[in-house]
This record gives structure tokens, sequence and C-alpha cells, in this order.
């Protein structure tokens, strides 16, 4: 009965969301994919050119170091993946015990999580640049690809491990107490209740703190745009950064082309790491 | 409580006091450093604490905002972030009601677009977005707002959908017997039991739009406005000389109101997390 009423307004209901949606979205991505095709520089000059940017993204002399990119941000997608994850979870394990100020600690480190990107990317490159000199090092992130990975890697850890451990601490305290206590009269140590009760219990809590943060790994593009722009020699740039470069860092028709063949074949690896991922893990929770 | 865990609980507490000192460090140091004198920013000289020689008071706080135009950068930010947030609420909690009701062919691909929509990185777009902004005069702060509603509204749809299916259909079709049509049955019935959704997606949201870079970079027209990301990414994107007293003062203007409300709305912002992921 609600479903029958409701139809008649669509107008109202739905409309305006599609329209936008439209034109924020569903255009602009099936535009997109078209423009792979094509060779261009504004819109008024698209010549197509069928799979001719694809090819020439295995061709060192206009691919503008995508292969660099493409396996540097999985590497680091995978490195801050892991290393957000085991921390966040390890912080949220301890925020969990009954002492004091815990909650002013979960309030610290949840906190950088709401400054945005280009901003953080600024912090930390003042903070990065200033500890190098201080370690009597003559680095720099302009000078160190190292350095500048780290960074990165830092950077995004201190954003992040705050939220990935509000999610789970929220898992944690689903666990049933009784089931915990269950196991300490079955005679588990911490240890044992750690392991085999708590963690197969907050599988759906590592579904999706690992589903964010390698999402948010791989789209990376502010934090690596603000702390070294991909500086020394590109050796820090990231696909994001890769393909916006490709796009507007240089003049010529053959460019934009290649940047949206390669915007192409970065959604459909984000994509298939997303629902390859997703499958993974919540194989394991149905299991546990 | 035995004596042994009360000194455990002692420890964590000072480590954990310690570690969230380190924490906020960063900030700090941004903090201390954009009431320094520029001479003594220098990556040699940033550790140490302002002195009299080099305090400057408020002084690159007056050159950001007179020099670098981050009043009217906050001016465009709030505008934006508040008309987009308002209009992806409004629209998409209609959306989402209406997509879980009628529950049809068209409906359901609708939805699974949306869901789709969340997962396609912004490098895919970027350009076709921007050139479809300017053909449809969205590249000002006051129309990017339709932008924001058809790329967010993934997300927003999404959470609304997800907590319309746990609303009991009976309060619905008392409304409507009782007279109510659908529009009433919306805005009497529907928003007030919404409230949690709105507030949770109210906030990611806004994270999101708030912190936007790339998007309003590409769309708007950056001769005329500016956000404050913008602004402070152009500090280095100028030639040579980097304002670093400036921008350091830029930076504390972005994070200072975001701190604040940050402190009062702390509850419905870790909620809103914590829903947002479940949901996720």
């Amino acid at each position: 009965m609600v479903g029958k009423s409701l139809k008649k307004w669509w107008p109202v209901f739905v409309l305006p969301t599609f329209i936008a949606f439209v034109i924020g979205f569903l255009w602009p991505f099936i535009w997109g994919i078209y423009l792979s095709f094509c060779r261009f520089s504004t819109v008024n000059d698209v010549e197509f050119v069928g799979f001719d940017n694809y090819k020439k993204l295995l061709d060192p002399v206009f691919n503008q170091n995508f292969g660099h990119a493409f396996w540097l941000t999985v590497l680091f997608a995978f490195l801050s993946t892991v290393l957000i994850n085991v921390f966040g979870f390890l912080v949220a394990l301890a925020l969990t015990g009954k002492f004091k100020g815990v909650n002013t600690f979960r309030t610290v480190f949840f906190m950088p999580n709401l400054i945005g990107g280009i901003v953080l990317g600024y912090i930390w490159n003042t903070l990065v640049n200033g500890l190098l000199v201080s370690f009597g090092t003559h680095l720099t992130l302009k000078t160190s690809g190292v350095a500048g990975f780290w960074g990165l890697t830092t950077l995004l850890l201190w954003q992040q491990i705050g939220y990935m451990m509000i999610i789970y601490i929220a898992g944690l305290n689903n666990v049933s107490p009784d089931l915990i206590e269950a196991a300490k009269i079955d005679g588990a140590n911490s240890w044992q209740t750690l392991i085999k009760v708590k963690l197969p219990m907050i599988m759906p809590s590592i579904t999706i703190c690992t589903f964010l943060t390698l999402t948010n790994g791989f789209k990376l593009f502010d934090q690596n745009l603000a702390l070294t722009a991909g500086e020394p020699k590109k050796m820090t740039e990231l696909l994001a950064l890769n393909i916006y470069n490709t796009y507007y860092g240089r003049a010529g028709r053959v460019w934009m082309g290649l940047g949206q063949a390669k915007a192409v074949i970065f959604f459909i690896l984000v994509v298939a790491i997303a629902l390859i991922q997703l499958r993974f893990t919540t194989r394991r929770e149905t299991q546990a | 409580m035995s004596t042994k865990k009360k000194i455990l609980n002692r420890v964590a507490t000072v480590f954990f006091t310690v570690i969230s000192f380190f924490w906020m460090f960063p900030i700090l140091l941004i903090f201390y450093n954009s009431l320094k004198e520029e001479t003594a920013t220098g990556t040699s000289t940033i550790f140490k604490l302002p002195g009299k020689e080099t305090f400057v008071g408020l002084e690159h706080y007056v050159e950001a905002i007179n020099d670098q135009g981050m009043l009217s950068a906050f001016g465009y930010s709030f505008i934006i972030s508040v008309t987009s947030v308002l209009l992806i609420i409004i629209c998409c909690s209609m959306a989402g009601w209406f997509i879980v009701r009628v529950n049809n062919r068209w409906t359901k691909m609708f939805y699974y677009l949306c869901l789709f929509s969340m997962a396609v990185p912004f490098q895919m777009v970027m350009f076709t977005l921007s050139k479809t902004a300017d053909t449809l005069h969205l590249d000002n702060p006051f129309n990017i707002c339709i932008i924001y509603l058809g790329f967010g509204a993934g997300l927003a749809v999404f959470m609304f959908t997800g907590f319309v299916k746990s609303v009991p259909i009976e309060i619905e079709e008392a409304a409507l017997i009782d007279g109510c049509n659908p529009l009433q049955t919306y805005t009497k019935v529907l928003l007030p039991i919404l409230r949690p959704t709105i507030i949770s997606t109210a906030i990611l949201e806004l994270m999101w739009v708030w912190n936007d870079y790339l998007l309003p970079q590409l769309v708007l027209d950056t001769n005329k406005y500016n956000t404050i990301p913008m602004v402070i990414q152009r500090f280095r994107g100028s030639y040579g000389h980097v304002a670093m007293g400036a921008m350091m003062a830029s930076i504390m203007i972005d994070i200072i109101p975001i701190v604040i409300v940050y402190l009062i709305c702390q509850k419905y912002i870790i909620k809103g997390v914590v829903s947002g992921a479940v949901k996720g």
C-alpha cells in the first residue's frame, strides 16, 4: 500500500537525486570510458583512436612512470592496510580496558581523522623535514624517496588508526560478556580468549576496516600531493597523482587520452581489489 | 581490585598520556610555529618554542586573512559544505525511502548504481565532471552542491535505505489511512524516525565536503572562488618563496573550527563513524 501510493510521487522523491546522480556521476563516468579511446585536449577536438592509448601505456616514452606508480601503490596500500589494522586493533584492545583517561585517549586518537588530506600533508611535510634535519641527515622530502614513502605511510597511520580504533571498539563491545565468561570457566587464559573468542567474533569489523583502509590506500591523492608531490623524480608518486599529472601536467594532445586510459585501468583495479577482499574476508566471517 | 591490577592500570594511564602527547604533537607544532617569526620556522629551528625575539602574536593570521583571502575561502567552504549536506540529506532520505518501499526493477537498478559509484575513484571522472559542470554553469559555490549531491548520493542513499528497511511499514500505513499524502507522511512520520541516521550521514558527508580539494579545484572558477584546502595548496603552487607563517596560520584557521565542532559533537561523530561502517 505504501509502495503503491508512493510510486506516483516519483518526480518528487527520487527524480532530483537521480538527475544529480546522472550529472555528477553517471554521465561523466560513461563519457570518461569513451574518452579513454580518444585523443583530445579539449572537448572540441575529440578524435577516436581505438585502443591506441592503452597500447601506449606499455611504451616507456609515453607511460610516464605508470608501472612504477602502479607497483608503489600496490605496496603502499597493502603495507598501510596491515599496519593501520594491527595498530588500530591493539589500541582498541587497550582502550576497552578500564583505566583512568580512556575516553580522553580515544578522543585524541580519533582527532587527526577530521583534518583534510591537503592540510595533513603540509603538517607532516613540516614535521618530517624538521625531524630529518634534527637527526643530522642532509635529506629532505625533496631529495629522499625513502623518507617520502615512510613519511606518507606514517601520515596515513596517524590519520586512520583512530578511525579503525573506533570501529574495532564498537566490535569488541558487542562481544557478549557471557561468551568471555564461559571461556574463562573452561580455563582459557586471556591470550586464548583473545585469539579463540574475541578475534572470530569481530571478523565483521575486520572485514570493514580492511576494506576501508585498502580502498583508501589505493585512492590516496591529497596527502600524496601535499606531502611530496611525487618528489624526488616521481619516486613517491602514487597512481592517483600519476594520473592527475599525466592529465594536467603537460601540454599536448596525446596526454589527456593517456590519462583517461590510466584512470580506467585504475578504476578496474580498485573495484577488483575491493571485490576480492570482500569475498575473502566475508568467507572467513561465515566460518567463525 | 588487586594491587597488581591497580599498578597495571596506573602504568597504562601514564603510557597513554605520553602517547597522546606525541599524537597531538604535529598539530601543536604547527600551532606554536604559526606564532613565530617566519625566519624562525626553518627546518633547523622548527622545534624551538617561540621566545621573546621570535614571538609575533597573530601577525600571520592577519596576513593569511588579508593577503591570502582566507576569510572568503572560509566563507565559501562554509556555504558549499552547508548547502551540499542539506541537499544530500533531504534528497537522499526521500530517495532512500522511495527505493525501499517501491522496490521494483528501476529502484533496484538505481540502488546498485549508487553502490557502484562509491567504489569509483575520482580520477575516473575528474575531467568529464568538470566539463559537465562548466556546461551546466555549476562552477560556482552556490550551484556546486548539485555536483556534491550526485557524487555523494552513493553513501547517503546506502545509509538511508539500510535504515528504512528496519522501520516497520505499519506506521507509514497508519499515516496514509489517516489521510496523509506521501509528502506529509515523509515530513511528519519518517523524518523524526530517521533522525539518528540523518545526523550520522550529515557528519560523514560534512567531513568529506569540508576537506575536499580536487573536486572544487577542478570544478570551481578558481579566479573567483577558493575553498580552504585550495588556498592552502596554493601556498606551494606559487613559485619560489613559500609564506610559511601565513600557511601555518591558515592551517590553524582550518583546524580550530574542526576541533571545536568535534569536541561539542563528539558523541554523534563517533556514532556516525560506527553506523557508517556497520552499514558500509
